[in-house]
């Protein structure tokens, strides 16, 4: 993340990256420890604000069975991140870097007293890395949320942790990674734009169209049942964010405050001109538009919130509602379902925000980079930032429909057509969401 | 005129309701009712077996001229059945009806519907 790519001030000692030790054993900087034990909370909060954000905007009928893909994520990833994830994410190169792997870091069982260079005790740095591998697989299911099955949806998060999200995480931020040694100063990934919301927003979109979509789609008007839950889950994602993304400097100081404001100011501008657009577009801006705004925001400045200051963080904002309310439109043409617009603001946002980026990048860092290699520039820099971005995509869309297509083929993915008509609630779980329509 | 009754699955409103569409008859009320008639729903919650005795339905209305009586009924049984026809699948009550009126210009009978 962003520590490697902003200690410009702290630039004579030179720290690359947090897990690589530079002599001296390292100490516990209790403000840092503070901020980050405080930042992996808030990236929990996040799961459940995705669960109502996905919540309200589904049928009544299903209610709980989305809610539950996100609570599934917090179980499922939390044993799996745990067991191997972390090994597998942040071990050494194993498969010629395809992937890290070290032994001892199974059950976590290696880092039992380990303090890192940046100050923070491992297990610290592991559990805020493991919310970030419980929230991506939880993204997807709003692409195909109201006609999966659970066993199938469990099944496929485990695959995808294992054979997608460790690959890409090993590869943008290990510091052996593929994307942390491109060019003059890496691939620009601050907080997870190419591994969370790109591999996410394309997986989903991948999965959507191997799946197909929702029965009586475009027809049947599918209203959202509950958008307080929505706005409730937007709310709460905002707050969350800001461990998501000035947590992901694992350190308290400068380069922590840059990236909680300019989330701060992103946020603000696409919410605002999401709500803009709607309303001198289509008369009246409504609560699905400002929590598709907010982000839409969120989701551009997560790569950005490293290089970035408040006049690219405003711009970037106010790019992404744009994009994301386009490809929202595009979506309506084409007529695939990305049920709850995964691809339409993760997928979106995330590239606009890994490639647009670049045009904003303050001087500082520049200075860096042409220190280490002479003459590099914007041109050099996107080129970087594209080859990871079409390799995140490529990655995430061809290894998401291989395993689409064996849970398929061995669990059973798409819930039968009668299970979808009565909702997954009641027919999956056994339950309904809301009491008030049955007098018991 | 007659005015129609019929409890649905929930399931079954969206099949119900194009059905009828596609036979002309596209002025219904919908409501969520609960009620209980020889249909049993065992769910389990926290392991323990419970058996609600009210069961989730869906009450649509429709009033209509007597001639459009018989294409209505058929097409919501036609529609509401599961398969050969479940227990569950619901009723249709067919009452006359005595007046109608449309409340924006105050007609009165079979052309206020």
């Amino acid at each position: 993340m962003s520590w490697k790519r902003l200690l410009g001030l702290a630039a004579a000692v030179a720290v690359a990256h947090p897990l690589v030790a530079q002599g001296t054993a390292p100490v516990n900087d209790s403000g840092a420890t503070a901020w980050l034990l405080t930042s992996t909370t808030l990236v929990l909060l996040m799961v459940p604000g995705l669960a109502l954000f996905y919540g309200g905007l589904v049928r009544t009928k299903n209610v709980l069975g989305t809610m539950m893909h996100s609570f599934a994520a917090m179980a499922v990833v939390g044993v799996l991140w745990a067991v191997v994830g972390y090994a597998l994410s942040f071990g050494p190169n194993a498969l010629g870097g395809l992937i890290g792997w070290r032994k001892d870091l199974l059950l976590l069982r290696g880092i039992d007293q380990t303090i890192l260079p940046a100050g923070v005790p491992e297990y610290a740095f592991a559990m805020f890395q493991g919310k970030f591998a419980i929230i991506t697989p939880a993204l997807i299911a709003g692409a195909v949320a109201e006609r999966i099955s659970f066993r199938g949806w469990l099944a496929f998060i485990t695959l995808w942790i294992i054979f997608v999200y460790c690959p890409l995480c090993h590869w943008v931020w290990a510091s052996d990674g593929y994307f942390f040694n491109l060019g003059a100063k890496g691939a620009i990934d601050f907080a997870g734009g190419t591994v969370v919301h790109i591999s996410s927003g394309v997986g989903g979109l991948a999965l959507a169209l191997f799946l197909g979509a929702r029965h009586g789609y475009p027809k049947t008007a599918m209203s959202p049942n509950n958008l307080t839950f929505t706005l409730l889950g937007a709310g709460l994602l905002w707050v969350g964010w800001f461990g998501f993304n000035a947590g992901s400097s694992v350190a308290s100081n400068l380069d922590t405050a840059r990236a909680l404001t300019v989330t701060q100011v992103a946020a603000a501008a696409g919410a605002l001109t999401w709500i803009l657009i709607e309303t001198i577009r289509d008369e009246k801006p409504t609560s699905l538009g400002m929590a598709s705004g907010i982000l839409a925001g969120l989701v551009v400045i997560t790569p950005a919130a490293g290089v970035v200051q408040v006049g690219g963080a405003l711009a970037l904002g106010v790019i992404a509602a744009c994009c994301c309310y386009s490809m929202i439109l595009l979506k309506n043409r084409l007529g695939y379902d990305d049920s709850l617009d995964a691809f339409g603001i993760h997928g979106t946002g995330g590239i606009v925000g890994a490639i647009g980026l670049t045009f904003f990048i303050r001087d500082a860092w520049w200075a860096e980079a042409a220190a280490k290699v002479p003459g590099w520039g914007i041109l050099a820099q996107l080129k970087v930032q594209g080859f990871a971005v079409l390799c995140t995509i490529l990655f995430s869309v061809v290894m998401t429909l291989i395993i689409a297509a064996l849970v398929q083929k061995f669990i059973g993915f798409r819930v039968s057509e009668s299970v979808e008509k009565t909702g997954l609630d009641h027919e999956l779980h056994g339950e309904r969401a809301y009491g008030l329509n049955n007098l018991n | 005129m007659k005015l129609i009754t019929a409890i649905i699955p929930e399931e079954k409103l969206d099949e119900v309701r194009e059905a009828l569409i596609d036979a002309e008859i596209e002025r219904i009320t919908v409501l969520r009712v609960s009620g209980h008639g020889r249909q049993q729903e065992i769910t389990v919650q926290r392991g323990k077996k419970v058996v609600p005795n009210l069961i989730p339905k869906v009450q649509i209305t429709i009033a209509c001229n007597d001639a459009f009586e018989d294409i209505t009924v058929d097409t919501i049984i036609r529609t509401a059945r599961h398969g050969e026809g479940k227990v569950g699948d619901g009723k249709i009550f067919v009452q006359d009806l005595q007046e109608c009126i449309r409340i924006r210009t105050g007609e009165r009978g079979g052309q206020a519907i």
